[in-house]
């Protein structure tokens, strides 16, 4: 379609506003973190980096930051083993249920994270803690976060084995080596940069999370966003809550970057 | 390469999927048929339709239908959006600033979601950035959760339309202007049936996302009650009243997907 030079300013001048749209709000998070008045009144009346230098030293975000770190660990650890496999199973087999599978594997993030987190809890109050005495706490919060960190990692390698093909599997089959040694050596290095990638992301996105990990952590141990989510309403609290809501920020920004990197394209889209 | 599946590669994944998850699932459903006991405060394991009775009484319905107005409004100012939005990446931005485009709607997806809530916060307050910009704010209510929401899941409809824009070949576009079609002739037979798809596909993001929100509701909303912050609420006290709300909104969410099908969105997730 031709479009004429007014039409297109037109578009360039919607665009510029959907983008202040999507970036304004964030910045601002950034500039009040810098905001000398602790009411947040706008435009700031002065500057002051007290803040940062008070959140750097408050114990509270930096037990809920380490919370959150091994928390993301844990979780990336189990989907990147759970979502390769199934990667691996549904792009290279033809079997029977195949796609009530692949139904499974995006249930956790297709229903609403209310309803996940509702049905994770009943579990930990109703089984884990009365017969296997496991109170919620870290371990309850890396088996919710993993269930729908699985789907990253899982829509990460499925990507990539649909864009492999099968020929070099098959001419390694067809030079004598066995399913294993074909796995070993042809594609596992050829996988390795997506899973990468998706364990990355999974990281990022456990690091994100709130909904579910709001009924799968017990008292004594915060998330970080939890813990920002706790001081919310704590107007004593609300200075040290915009520096720790831009460290989120940029922290769960960074994996984004990376994993588009490792994987040269579209890793970022595979949270849809 | 199309050997046997060997037993080994799903039995983890479906153990911690299937039993694990499904189980959990199978739990919180049944949980809703169940009744607490208000002296002890305790889950009475005896069938019972209460739970549900009670979501029909009018205050419950107006929550649910209230939930399910914002849904709709979220989703209909996100189509709004996206669609030119996604146009213009796909047609106006040139090529090589094409990846730059898709970047910066990248980045707002994956930027921590309870700070994006967190963030309208310091813009619609007393006092706030639309106060001293504008003159004027929502203030704390069912308006800022709808703009909140509505800016949250704005990327989950920009990806799937700029998606399906891009696959559309130039040159339908251009043999419709040959045969002489006006743009806005084009746009309607040929632009929209082939995002179609695409958007319908992004309005089960925008909707299902909406239905369980209770992050945003709570920062932005005031004291409105929607599903979310209700399930939240009755969760330590009643659980089986809990699951019984939770259950509402996995419903209205199936019942949306089986309409949506229709349109073929199910293809594009």
């Amino acid at each position: 379609m031709r479009t004429g030079p007014r039409a297109r300013a037109a578009w360039w001048v919607f665009a510029a506003l959907v983008l202040a749209f999507v970036y304004v709000p964030l910045a601002v998070v950034g500039v009040n973190s810098f905001n000398q008045d602790k009411t947040f009144g706008w435009p700031p009346s002065g500057f002051t980096t007290q803040w940062w230098a008070t959140a750097f030293q408050a114990q509270g975000p930096r037990d809920a930051l380490v919370t959150s770190v091994k928390a993301g660990l844990g979780a990336t650890a189990i989907a990147l083993v759970l979502g390769s496999l199934l990667a691996l199973a549904l792009a290279r087999y033809d079997f029977f249920g195949k796609t009530a599978v692949n139904l499974l594997v995006i249930l956790p993030i297709a229903l609403p994270g209310i309803v996940t987190g509702l049905a994770l809890q009943s579990v930990i109050t109703g089984l884990l803690t009365p017969v296997f005495g496991i109170p919620a706490g870290l371990f309850t919060i890396i088996v919710g976060h993993a269930t729908f960190c699985i789907v990253v990692v899982f829509n990460n390698a499925t990507a990539r084995l649909r864009r492999m093909g099968t020929s070099l599997e098959a001419a390694s089959a067809d030079l004598g080596a066995g399913p294993w040694m074909t796995f070993r050596r042809i594609t596992l290095p050829l996988l390795a940069p997506s899973l990468v990638a998706g364990a990355v992301l999974a990281f990022g996105l456990s690091f994100d999370e709130i909904v579910v990990t709001t009924f799968t952590a017990g008292p004594g141990t915060p998330t970080l966003p939890i813990w920002i989510f706790n001081n919310l309403f704590r107007p004593n609290q609300a200075p040290v809550v915009n520096v720790v809501a831009v460290v989120l920020v940029l922290v769960s920004i960074l994996p984004v970057w990376l994993a588009q990197r490792l994987s040269g394209g579209d890793a970022a889209g595979s949270r849809l | 390469m199309r050997h046997r599946l060997p037993a080994g590669l799903l039995a983890a994944p479906l153990a911690w999927l299937g039993v694990a998850y499904l189980g959990a699932l199978a739990m919180i459903f049944a949980t809703a048929f169940f009744t607490t006991d208000s002296f002890t405060g305790q889950v009475v394991r005896t069938f019972s339709l209460d739970n549900y009775r009670q979501v029909l009484t009018p205050t419950y319905l107006t929550i649910i239908g209230r939930t399910i107005l914002v849904a709709a409004l979220v989703t209909v100012l996100c189509i709004l959006l996206a669609v030119p939005f996604a146009w213009f990446m796909a047609r106006v931005v040139p090529a090589r600033w094409r990846g730059v485009a898709v970047a910066l709607v990248l980045v707002p997806l994956w930027a921590s979601y309870l700070v994006k809530a967190y963030a309208w916060r310091a813009m619609v307050q007393p006092s706030g950035v639309l106060d001293s910009a504008f003159g004027t704010t929502p203030g704390y209510g069912l308006a800022a959760v709808v703009l909140t929401l509505t800016y949250l899941w704005l990327p989950y409809m920009v990806l799937p339309v700029y998606a399906g824009l891009d696959r559309l070949p130039e040159s339908h576009l251009e043999a419709s202007a040959d045969l002489g079609a006006s743009g806005w002739t084009t746009f309607r037979r040929v632009v929209l049936p082939a995002v179609k798809p695409s958007v319908a596909a992004g309005t089960v993001f925008t909707f299902s996302l909406s239905l369980g929100d209770y992050i945003a509701v709570s920062i932005v909303g005031g004291k409105l009650q929607m599903l979310g912050t209700a399930v939240l609420q009755n969760n330590t006290l009643d659980l089986p009243f809990a699951a019984a709300l939770g259950s509402v909104s996995v419903l209205v969410m199936v019942v949306y997907l089986l309409a949506v099908r229709r349109a073929g969105a199910l293809d594009n997730l």
